[in-house]
């Protein structure tokens, strides 16, 4: 089997999965199931933007929740000014309309991450992940600090955006939603890294000094990136809180970015459907393992080892050595 | 007179104490190759690099085809065409031998900035690129990792994908640095083909390369050049016995 085919065959695999679920979760009488699902596509997509500029492009950003966390603030503000009448900044009116909270939130997040990404871009290395890390946590303070819009408690958003012809209080109709845009967010991943900008973006992960010598300006190509993994997340931030129906500071934390960082490395570095296979991975061993006890990420911890010592590119890898061979 | 394509004058880099590049001034004429030998720690591969803009020098100038690129990074010296191979080889592991020298076509051809057409489908970069590696040596091997070729292989690689970036001026450093006596052979043998095509400045250790090939040759001891001249003129320098050669063997 060809690697390209058996790329196609896993996503189609993770797609019959994933739209078959619902109705799965409901004859057994679990609706919970597709609760966790939404998690895991949400979650999914903000892995795969981190994956694309740390497992793709060599950047380690460690501060990936900060875009999360302001894709979702977008989301919690603009209902906020809706439900208030008030417009924001005196002349911007609140919205509750899906289609334009979320592209919204992609732009600012983008632009945060552009900011973020042009100063912290400047360095490599050890320097990189401190420095992310140091920008996500000015970002976090500032939200907490942010006593017009819940400080410390966060932001309550009393209903999902909406979306014409669709009941989004119904927690199928979300979680299909969240489906159609992951689905849409892959098929676009998918084409970027087998682009010409991700053929090079995998060129300075391998060297910069040999890009440079060819003549790149390796600088914009990253910049660029990490503009782009940005908005992924911030994408991400926005539909979750649409999903939690809250947006919180709890969603910059520096946890948070670890647990991205988790994720990408359960599923595999460097792929395409690893960090949703991550995504997945994480919420059900959290999941699972929360419910025998309290100390859940101990257990998760021995995975997490395991994963990395022996399995040589996370689940994915795994899952295509032991279904590969017999093919 | 024709212009030199390439001019370094009163070049000067010091690293605290050390000065590694001591008032270098060197050209390279149209079509030359110039070879620049040297003991070990003269400061061959750190002027390179300085050259190639990796490294900043503290005084001088470098002019390329009459103009000053003094401040330029490096991938604005490779547009006005310049180019390096480096002795240590620097390419792109996890690509194959026709990627990294189609990364480099495509590189060439300006922007990269297209996000969603399929790069595989390049068929056009794809074909250059197997130009290219024909003309090295190296086409059968044109889809493998560069992992897993062999030390002999990467150095061809490393010249191939200089040339796809289409250069005027070559810096080639030590390409036959650790080659076996009948590699050295093909690459002296290639390095000859591409001879008047592109302007190389060599940095090189086996002599019998660098008498083979050289128009000119310039010695550098402790980071200042002690001679230039041709190949006769070098063997017979007393200078240049005492410094470098006449410690070595029955070469010269």
């Amino acid at each position: 089997m060809t690697q390209s085919s058996s790329k196609t065959l896993l996503g189609i695999g993770l797609l019959a999965v994933f739209l078959a679920l619902p109705v799965i979760a409901d004859m057994l009488g679990q609706p919970a199931l597709t609760s966790l699902a939404t998690r895991v596509l949400i979650y999914g997509i903000a892995a795969a933007s981190l994956n694309f500029i740390l497992g793709f492009g060599g950047m380690v950003s460690f501060g990936h929740a900060a875009f999360f966390g302001v894709g979702g603030y977008v989301v919690g503000i603009l209902y906020q000014h809706y439900a208030s009448g008030e417009p924001l900044f005196g002349f911007l009116p609140g919205t509750n309309q899906l289609l334009i909270t979320l592209p919204l939130a992609i732009l600012v997040s983008g632009a945060v991450a552009a900011i973020i990404g042009a100063l912290s871009l400047r360095t490599s290395g050890i320097q990189f992940i401190m420095i992310t890390l140091a920008f996500a946590q000015m970002l976090f303070f500032f939200f907490v600090s942010l006593k017009a819009y819940g400080g410390d408690d966060g932001l309550i958003i009393r209903r999902a955006n909406e979306v014409p012809g669709l009941n989004m209080r119904d927690k199928q109709t979300v979680y299909y939603v969240c489906l159609a845009i992951a689905v849409l967010f892959f098929a676009l991943l998918t084409r970027l890294v087998n682009s010409r900008f991700g053929y090079v973006l995998a060129g300075l992960r391998q060297s910069e000094q040999r890009m440079a010598a060819i003549g790149l300006h390796a600088y914009r190509y990253k910049l660029v990136a990490f503009v782009i993994s940005g908005m992924g997340a911030g994408l991400a931030g926005a539909l979750m809180a649409n999903f939690m129906r809250f947006a919180s500071p709890d969603m910059l934390h520096w946890t948070k970015s670890g647990e991205l960082m988790v994720m990408v490395i359960l599923g595999g570095v460097g792929t395409v459907f690893g960090p949703l296979i991550g995504a997945g991975t994480f919420i059900v061993l959290e999941t699972l393992l929360a419910s025998w006890t309290e100390n859940w990420q101990l257990g998760l911890g021995f995975i997490l080892l395991f994963v990395v010592l022996y399995t040589q590119g996370g689940v994915q890898a795994l899952l295509q050595r032991v279904f590969g061979s017999r093919s | 007179m024709t212009s030199s394509i390439l001019k370094v004058e009163n070049l000067q880099k010091r690293f605290g104490g050390l000065t590694a590049t001591d008032d270098v001034s060197l050209t390279v004429e149209p079509g030359e190759i110039h070879a620049l030998i040297g003991p070990n720690g003269a400061g061959k591969t750190t002027l390179i690099s300085q050259l190639f803009g990796e490294l900043a020098h503290d005084a001088g100038h470098i002019s390329l085809n009459g103009q000053k690129i003094d401040s330029l990074p490096t991938p604005d010296r490779v547009a006005r065409g310049l180019a390096r191979t480096f002795q240590i080889t620097c390419l792109l592991p996890d690509y194959t031998a026709l990627q990294n020298v189609s990364i480099a076509c495509q590189v060439q051809k300006g922007h990269s900035f297209h996000f969603l057409a399929s790069a595989r489908r390049d068929t056009d970069l794809q074909e250059e690129a197997a130009v290219l590696l024909r003309r090295v040596g190296l086409e059968e091997r044109a889809g493998e990792l560069v992992a897993n070729l062999a030390h002999g292989e990467r150095k061809q690689l490393e010249l191939a994908v200089a040339l796809a970036t289409r250069p005027r001026l070559l810096l080639l450093d030590e390409p036959m640095a650790g080659l076996g006596h009948v590699e050295s052979q093909q690459m002296v043998d290639l390095l000859l083909s591409l001879k008047g095509q592109f302007s190389m400045l060599l940095v090189e250790h086996d002599m019998d390369a660098v008498f083979a090939l050289a128009d000119r040759i310039s010695v550098l001891v402790y980071g200042r050049i002690i001679a230039t001249g041709s190949a006769d003129e070098i063997r017979s320098n007393a200078d240049v016995k005492t410094a470098y050669l006449g410690e070595g063997d029955e070469l010269c």
